[in-house]
């Protein structure tokens, strides 16, 4: 600790190159933030699904519809403890570019269910209550200014009711929030009895749901409730498949494409970059301190204190942007979604941000280690010729 | 001398000199060559999606959904409804009739080759005209399928991006298994990535009654789209919204579009102030090794306006060599690279080839000379305002 001053000062020496070394790094954590969140935002929702979940769809694909009496067939299978269904709705909000999810479902069960949705118990009541009611997430509901007591009108893509109208309108009853930072708060959620009734245009999906989530007893047996569940409707006009939430979810996000794979690659061409630069920035300052350095150890420092004084100043350079740089990210990312509302879970996750963290001192070292070994070379003679 | 041989004295000296500060001039190359790299490949995403959502809608050709339906998947029609549209004024005729196409719209589960997960794939059912109301439709390999026959052809963008879809193999839907008879290639348009039968064959398997989705018919021409409208949305008989096929691809496109470009755009920028720091860097270092020298040649009588300029040739002609670099790498990994991503708008995939354009290659290299220009610049000033006197003292 005694050499601080020492290395500090080398750092300050040459101001202009160690801010702009600093500033680069602290770019290239910036952007180590961003991407880290686009990545969690498009993929999150695989950590958020629920171990104890299963969900279950029509084996050709997820636009065909299950029927409803698949739930009572559900929750004989042993393992299972309750089964419940939601439906996608593919409704808007006065415009097309307002899209967030909506689906109706039974609300008891879909709130006893899904442990992550936090309603006011008073609310729950009301929704229980109140046939035409309907719960909306927190960012929603902010983004749209709604209220409790609000009738919210939306158009469905989709369900038409008896008349015609395509137009649906739910009394605002509940405003959730999530759980954890992670959780959609999104989503708009309404009952599906007053949906089924309202339905109609033809016979078309009376008494036919999108898809169910089961709730099964053990987590361990997740695979052979599943194998179960796709037994029992085997052969029949709507086959399933069941497979645990998370799967499901990941499957989701791997039709979007291979973020992980993306963002790894443009992450990787940041770091790689930024690695030439910080480490010829302390190459340079190395060669320029030859002959400090050779002074050093003529007066009895040791080879392996040399090479700990270039370490420590480029891990310092690195931390202190890499610091600086994952502040600011997570400045920038807390105030939101970029894109308004195309990424629902954006956030900086903080086990990233520890992953930032080792990273900046990754990169301390790896720009650090070759000038270091410079050192190691350099005979006191030569070096102070050079002086 | 004159100003201009000044000029190529200095930079001469200049690009002499760069074996020996190769290190840091390598930093500066590779710093901008990964920028434009990481822009010219990413905004080729986008240039390949948009290509492939609107490279087969010829100009005289539209699509008619329900009224309130923005994709194929919430539309629905009925044999009565789509034969007023194909007898609207403005659809071209042949001896066969009508240039129309009512078709049928659904996905199934497929797995990715890549992951192994299952992917909404688009299957679609078609009416012989199908072929006729979009261009550049040909079966490359194996046969078309017989009409009424349970059979499929599948584009080769969905051949490429998903398991089981070779000529020979079966697709299983529901209780129905379907040999795949052929492989159709459509200039790497949208149309690539779906599989198709007949419409006949796919109300059937999906309890459709005589139900459709959509109707696509060929105009007399371009300029015949507004009567054949306003014939469609003025009849009582029917409820619908009749588009040109390119922007109704368009729309479609472009919130995807829009999300890769910006996401492409914010992160080349960032990376360019990265890269500004550390050609800022090289050049300032590069100043301070040859400070005596141009200390000297300032003695001599070169101009400092000389020196700014050389200074910035030389600042410009690394990036230029890195953006050219970036560029080429970006061009030979990525161009034509198959990948599928989700259209929202339709729940389906839509197999594409990321597309580096010439417009992509221009911008990345302006990119290049813009970072070279910044990061030559301070350094170049300060250059030129050396006091000659204390700088040739300099060692």
């Amino acid at each position: 600790m005694k050499y601080f001053p020492l290395i500090w000062s080398n750092l300050k020496r040459k101001k202009v190159r160690t801010s702009l070394t600093i500033l680069s790094v602290l770019v290239a954590f910036v952007l180590f933030g961003f991407l880290s969140s686009i990545k969690q935002a498009l993929t999150g929702g695989v950590q958020m699904a629920g171990a104890d979940r299963l969900v279950v769809r029509h084996k050709v694909s997820i636009i065909q519809l299950l029927p409803e009496s698949y739930k009572a067939r559900m929750e004989r299978i042993p393992g299972v403890v309750i089964a419940t269904h939601q439906t996608w709705f593919g409704g808007v909000y006065q415009d097309p570019k307002n899209f967030f999810m909506q689906c109706p479902v039974i609300p008891e069960e879909f709130l006893d269910i899904s442990p992550e949705i936090i309603l006011p118990p008073d609310q729950r009541k009301a929704w229980v209550n109140t046939r035409t009611g309907a719960i909306v997430g927190r960012k929603t509901a902010e983004k749209f200014h709604w209220k409790i007591g609000d009738k919210i009108p939306i158009q469905s893509s989709i369900w038409s009711q008896a008349n015609g109208s395509h137009t649906w309108e739910f009394d605002l009853v509940g405003i959730f929030d999530g759980k954890e930072k992670g959780t959609d708060t999104t989503p708009l959620f309404f009952r599906y009895d007053f949906f089924d009734e309202g339905r109609g245009g033809g016979s078309y999906g009376k008494g036919m749901v999108g898809w169910y989530t089961i709730k099964i007893k053990d987590p361990s047996k997740a695979a052979e409730v599943a194998l179960l569940v796709d037994k029992e409707f085997e052969n029949s006009d709507a086959e399933t498949k069941t497979e645990p939430e998370g799967a499901f979810v990941q499957a989701w996000a791997s039709q979007i494409g291979n973020i992980a794979l993306m963002v790894g690659a443009i992450l990787g061409a940041v770091f790689f970059t930024i690695l030439l630069v910080a480490g010829n920035t302390m190459s340079q300052a190395v060669r320029e301190r030859a002959g400090e350095l050779g002074v050093l150890k003529a007066i009895g420092f040791t080879n392996a204190q040399v090479v700990a004084f270039v370490l420590v100043e480029s891990c310092l350079l690195s931390l202190l942007g890499g610091g600086l740089g994952l502040g600011l990210a997570w400045l920038v990312i807390s105030r939101g979604d970029p894109t308004g509302g195309l990424l629902p879970f954006f956030f900086f996750p903080v086990r990233d941000v520890l992953i930032g963290v080792g990273l900046a001192l990754a990169l301390g070292l790896a720009t650090g280690i070759f000038p270091a070994l410079q050192t190691l070379r350099l005979r006191v003679a030569d070096a102070l010729r050079r002086m | 001398m004159n100003w201009f041989s000044q000029i190529t004295a200095i930079t001469r000296f200049g690009m002499m000199s760069i074996p020996q500060r190769r290190g840091s001039a390598m930093a500066t190359v590779i710093g901008i060559a990964g920028v434009v790299a990481v822009f010219v490949s990413v905004l080729s995403m986008a240039a390949g999606f948009k290509r492939a959502m609107t490279v087969s809608s010829p100009p005289d050709s539209a699509i008619v959904l329900r009224s309130g339906a923005d994709s194929e998947m919430v539309s629905g029609f009925s044999r009565e409804q789509t034969q007023l549209i194909a007898d609207a004024p403005g659809v071209r005729r042949t001896d066969k009739g009508p240039l129309s196409s009512a078709e049928l719209f659904v996905i199934i589960n497929l797995p990715k080759r890549t992951t192994g997960t299952d992917a909404n794939v688009p299957l679609r059912g078609v009416e012989a005209p199908a072929l006729l109301v979009r261009d550049n439709l040909k079966i490359t390999k194996g046969r078309m399928f017989d009409w009424g026959k349970d059979e499929v052809i599948v584009g080769d963008g969905a051949v490429q991006e998903f398991s089981g879809l070779e000529v020979g193999s079966t697709i299983k839907v529901g209780r129905y298994s379907w040999p795949v008879v052929g492989i159709f290639t459509a200039n790497g348009s949208v149309d690539e990535s779906e599989i198709w039968t007949d419409a006949k064959v796919l109300q059937a398997a999906y309890h459709r009654g005589d139900s459709f989705q959509s109707v696509r018919a060929r105009l007399t021409s371009p300029d015949d789209f507004q009567k054949f409208k306003d014939f469609l949305t003025t009849n009582p008989q029917l409820t619908v919204k009749a588009s040109r096929q390119a922007e109704y691809y368009a729309d479609q496109s472009e919130a995807m579009t829009r999300l890769i470009t910006t996401l492409g755009f914010s992160i080349a920028f960032l990376m360019a102030i990265g890269a500004v720091f550390g050609a800022l860097n090289t050049m300032y270092s590069t100043v301070a090794a040859r400070t005596r020298e141009i200390a000297t040649l300032r003695a001599l009588g070169f101009g400092s306006g000389a020196v700014v300029v050389s200074l910035m040739i030389e600042s410009l002609m690394l990036a230029l060599i890195g953006g050219a670099a970036g560029a080429g790498l970006a061009y030979f990994a990525f161009n034509g690279y198959h990948t599928s991503t989700m259209n929202f708008q339709s729940f389906s995939q839509v197999a594409f080839a990321f597309r580096v354009t010439p417009q992509l290659l221009g911008q990345g290299l302006s990119w290049a000379l813009a970072i070279g220009l910044i990061g030559g610049l301070l350094p170049a000033i300060r250059a030129a305002r050396l006091p000659i006197a204390s700088a040739l003292r300099e060692l």
